[in-house]
């Protein structure tokens, strides 16, 4: 394992922002930690690159415990890469300078130090640009330099704060496909730190879904999507409702449940109890069928390729989501028939 | 691409690292102790438990009818002072902040220039202006009958130079809350309805009150620490404030009435800092937090007034300014003080008499020179050590001495001078050294008293940087001491350059630190122009003025150059 956290929190006065929290990273593993703002997750990035004590718990680098009881390896000493979310640039160093700043404090001449930083900035395509001062690049550019100088610490485990937050929303997407070839390139463990659920999914092996200090649930990003662990996590990425329902009959992976007297569905499920229980309907396991169930659209937006109205079914609790096609008019009535859903598991 | 891990740092690396915050550390501490602890603490010491001093020594001074006298001399110039300052450098500060007025960089230099020239200097241009032998009255044919006493020499004199000395003060303070006022707040009068002047009174005015405030507990601090304007308009008109009393009696009695010292240093010094603690108290219970960011200040279309006011403003400022230095420096060409200035009677002898003939003002004005050198580059010095140290571990040594510094600056300049006599003139144990008739006791008076001007632009610089720019370091592997040169001291070098040009001018300019600290062959300029000046020799007082002005003049031009690359709110005139 590359990182190993065990039972870490901290606290800022009474409230803890890392609260008792568990977790095992594996080498080379492309690890999203994925929160609302406010959920900590800066914070355990703090923790794990030094810039932060622990309050208790442990944190082990590499195998190598660096944080614990009575034990704070300075952050110069851990070895790790971190990409700011202000990226971080020094202003008063041209961008060769700041690429060679990590290689000049491990000992080498600043000449030599300069020479292989060029090496790292051809590596992220920025050959020409190591006399230019970081205040003169553009935000991709000044990502870049933040990239090589990570390269350049030859750090086996990166860090990654929202980089890509202050990026313009076009470049984002570009972005992302270079931090993915910057991944495979390093080879290096890399924890990316985001609250963006399209980020996450776009980018990793695993992602952890964080809330309140704690991981709600960690899978990789396809399990996130289609078998959450949680209410929370399964509002939290993708769209979606929530229904109470009772569990009637089980089979391994599947079970039936019924949303109303008259409403019962076949759907996915791990191992539940028959009983009461609550389901997940993503909109795709909906669809539009004037043989189904008859609701009342509420309301509909325009999500780019589809339409997506909220409709009422007098016999749910709560307004279904689905894609249609076509656009509705609000107050239309129209069939929906049920195709799938996940039942989330208790407790 | 090459993959392999760098070697992890060694053992010995650790030592190193135990060697760096705590070392700077150090320093700061004792830099500390020796600036602030033991100058002022020996002067608390010697006023309440020496021989001489104690509660009864500070309860008969103040029963003394000369102490009342000067301390209420003190109280009532300061006060006064303070409030015409309130109500010019105020005036000024919404004018040229809240307006269109062209030239506003020139107009706010003009007005600093009030505070770079220094009081004795100021005073020695002043007398010249109005004066019984001014060329400019006699031209006006109003000038003063010879013989009767100058206008100046009064307590009025007294209260109108200081005045204007502390005007800068009150400005500065209200153009900095001018542009840390929400532009939105403006606007949103503006949108209600209310014109400019139901905007100024409801809207500006209440959210300035607290600068204001501000601005006169300064200026009241620092004109009760004034030595140089009522020393030389003062001792004359019979109006005597407590620093001149003080340096009357030491200067007749020598080191022997150092316990009196240290009871009329407690006196004034805790006045001072009295006046700043109830400045806090006010501030913080009469605080309103802004929200949200500063921006452009507002821009009231003076319309068609801009060219008179801009006119009436130039033509004041060259009146308080520009004239009294061109008195000054009639004074300097003619061959005695009172003959009438003409072609014929030009003369720059007293130019090559202070430069070439004098010994005693060579060596000022390369003692002068040189402390200002130390004192700034000390200073700037000491405030990126302590910039350094407040972002580590031990960031409340570096909020101790800033505390320190600040109290340092608001006692009386005369108080600190006192302080490092008292503490410096037996040797130094071990060392067998006694620091007093040395150079060193004067820059340490420097050091103390100007500390927190260097602090403060290294501060704003250290509080305006990403956090993020001094972790990257940390996680990039690097130790502490290539982090302070290579990130903080390679950051804040411009601000702290700023600041040392600041402390230089001071140190140039002063005369009350070193008017009890000087001894033979220690002169500072301050000290022999006014020794000059009040010995008579009005000539060559001036003519030392006229080059000591012009040094200032080159400091400040560098202090402009200076400023280009720094962040607005550091050079006072910029922004």
């Amino acid at each position: 394992m590359s990182i190993t956290l065990h039972q870490l929190t901290r606290r800022y006065g009474a409230v803890p922002a890392v609260d008792d929290l568990s977790a095992d990273i594996p080498t080379g593993c492309f690890f999203t930690v994925l929160g609302p703002s406010g959920c900590g997750k800066s914070t355990l990035l703090r923790m794990i690159a030094g810039l932060e004590p622990v309050d208790a718990g442990t944190i082990a680098l590499e195998g190598r415990r660096v944080s614990g009881p009575g034990l704070h390896l300075a952050p110069e000493a851990r070895g790790v890469g971190v990409v700011f979310q202000s990226y971080a640039l020094w202003p008063h160093m041209d961008v060769a300078g700041n690429v060679a700043f990590p290689i000049e404090a491990t000992g080498i001449a600043r000449r030599a130090a300069r020479i292989e930083a060029k090496q790292h900035l051809a590596s992220v395509d920025l050959d020409g640009f190591a006399d230019r001062r970081p205040a003169d690049l553009s935000g991709g550019q000044r990502q870049r330099v933040a990239l090589a100088r990570c390269l350049a610490a030859r750090a086996r485990i990166v860090l990654m704060d929202e980089p890509l937050a202050n990026l313009d929303p076009h470049l984002r997407a570009a972005m992302e496909d270079e931090m993915a070839a910057f991944h495979a390139r390093a080879g290096a463990t890399t924890l990316f730190i985001t609250h963006d659920q399209r980020e996450a999914m776009a980018l990793s092996d695993l992602v952890a879904v964080m809330r309140a200090g704690r991981f709600e649930q960690i899978a990789p990003p396809q399990d996130l999507h289609d078998r959450p662990a949680s209410a929370f996590v399964a509002g939290f990425i993708g769209r979606g409702v929530v229904l109470d329902c009772t569990v009637t009959a089980v089979a391994p992976g599947h079970a039936v449940v019924r949303l109303s007297p008259d409403i019962c569905i076949d759907v996915r499920a791990s191992d539940p109890g028959i009983g009461p229980a609550q389901v997940l309907l993503r909109p795709g396991d909906l669809r539009q069928d004037p043989a189904g169930v008859a609701g009342r659209v509420l309301h509909c937006t325009y999500r780019g390729d589809h339409w997506e109205a909220r409709v009422q079914v007098p016999a749910l609790a709560r307004p279904v989501l689905v894609h249609l096609s076509q656009r509705a008019v609000p107050g239309e009535t129209l069939g929906v028939a049920f195709s799938g859903g996940w039942v989330l598991p208790a407790g | 691409m090459p993959t392999e891990t760098r070697a992890v740092p060694t053992p010995w690396s650790g030592l190193r690292r135990l060697t760096g915050a705590p070392v700077l550390l150090g320093l700061i501490g004792l830099a500390g102790v020796a600036l602030f602890v033991l100058p002022l603490g020996a002067v608390a010491r010697l006023a309440f438990f020496g021989t001489g001093g104690g509660g009864d020594a500070i309860a008969d001074a103040l029963r003394s009818p000369q102490v009342q006298r000067a301390l209420w001399n003190s109280l009532d110039s300061s006060a006064c002072a303070a409030a015409l300052a309130v109500v010019v450098g105020g005036g000024l500060g919404l004018l040229i902040g809240l307006t269109d007025l062209r030239g506003r960089v020139a107009l706010s230099f003009a007005i600093l220039m009030l505070t770079m020239i220094p009081p004795h200097v100021t005073a020695i241009a002043w007398m010249q202006m109005l004066g019984p032998s001014s060329v400019l009255l006699q031209a006006l044919g109003i000038a003063p009958a010879l013989g009767s006493t100058h206008p100046l020499y009064s307590r009025e004199g007294v209260i109108g130079l200081l005045a204007l000395q502390q005007v800068p003060i009150v400005y500065l303070t209200l153009r900095a809350a001018l542009r840390a006022l929400p532009r939105d707040l403006a606007e949103a009068a503006r949108v209600s309805g209310a014109g400019p002047a139901r905007l100024l009174l409801r809207v500006i005015l209440p959210l300035l009150g607290p600068a204001l405030l501000a601005g006169f507990a300064l200026a009241f601090v620092s004109a009760l620490g004034n030595f140089g304007v009522p020393a030389l308009l003062g001792i004359p008109g019979r109006y005597v404030t407590l620093p001149v009393l003080m340096w009357q009696r030491l200067a007749s009695s020598g080191p022997a009435v150092l316990a009196d010292m240290a009871v009329l240093s407690v006196i004034i010094g805790g006045l001072a800092v009295l006046a700043v603690w109830a400045q806090f108290r006010v501030l913080r219970r009469g605080a309103v937090a802004l929200i949200g960011p500063p921006q452009q200040a507002l821009r009231l279309n003076l319309g068609r007034a801009r060219p008179l006011v801009a006119g009436t403003l130039w033509a004041v400022m060259a009146l308080v300014v520009v004239v009294p230095m061109l008195a000054m420096l009639a004074t300097a060409v003619v061959p005695t003080y009172g003959v009438a200035l003409t072609l014929q009677t030009l003369t720059w002898q007293h130019f090559h008499e202070v430069i070439f003939v004098q010994a005693v003002t060579a060596r000022a004005f390369a003692n002068s020179a040189g402390l200002a050198v130390l004192a700034g580059t000390g200073v700037a010095a000491l405030a990126l050590a302590t910039g350094a140290l407040s972002r580590s571990s031990f960031g409340l040594g570096a909020r101790a001495v800033t505390v320190l510094a600040e109290v340092a600056y608001a006692v009386p300049g005369l108080v600190i001078s006192v302080g490092f006599i008292i503490a410096f003139l037996k040797p130094i144990p071990v060392l067998g050294l006694s620091l007093y008739g040395t150079h060193a006791i004067i820059l340490g008076a420097y050091l103390s008293a100007f500390l927190a001007v260097g602090l403060k632009p290294v501060g704003v610089a250290f509080a305006a940087l990403d956090p993020a720019l001094h972790e990257a370091a940390r996680v990039s592997g690097a130790g502490f001491w290539r982090r302070f040169w290579r990130i903080d001291v390679a950051l804040a070098a411009p601000a702290a350059a700023s600041g040392a040009v600041l402390v230089m001018l001071m140190a140039w300019n002063e005369v009350t630190l070193s008017s009890i600290l000087w001894t033979r062959g220690t002169e500072t300029l301050g000290t022999v122009i006014f020794n000059y000046e009040d010995g008579g020799y009005s000539t060559l007082a001036a003519a030392m003025s006229v080059i000591s002005v012009l040094a200032t003049l080159v400091l400040l031009g560098l202090l402009h150059v200076l400023g280009r690359n720094l962040p607005p709110g550091i050079i006072p005139w910029r922004g």
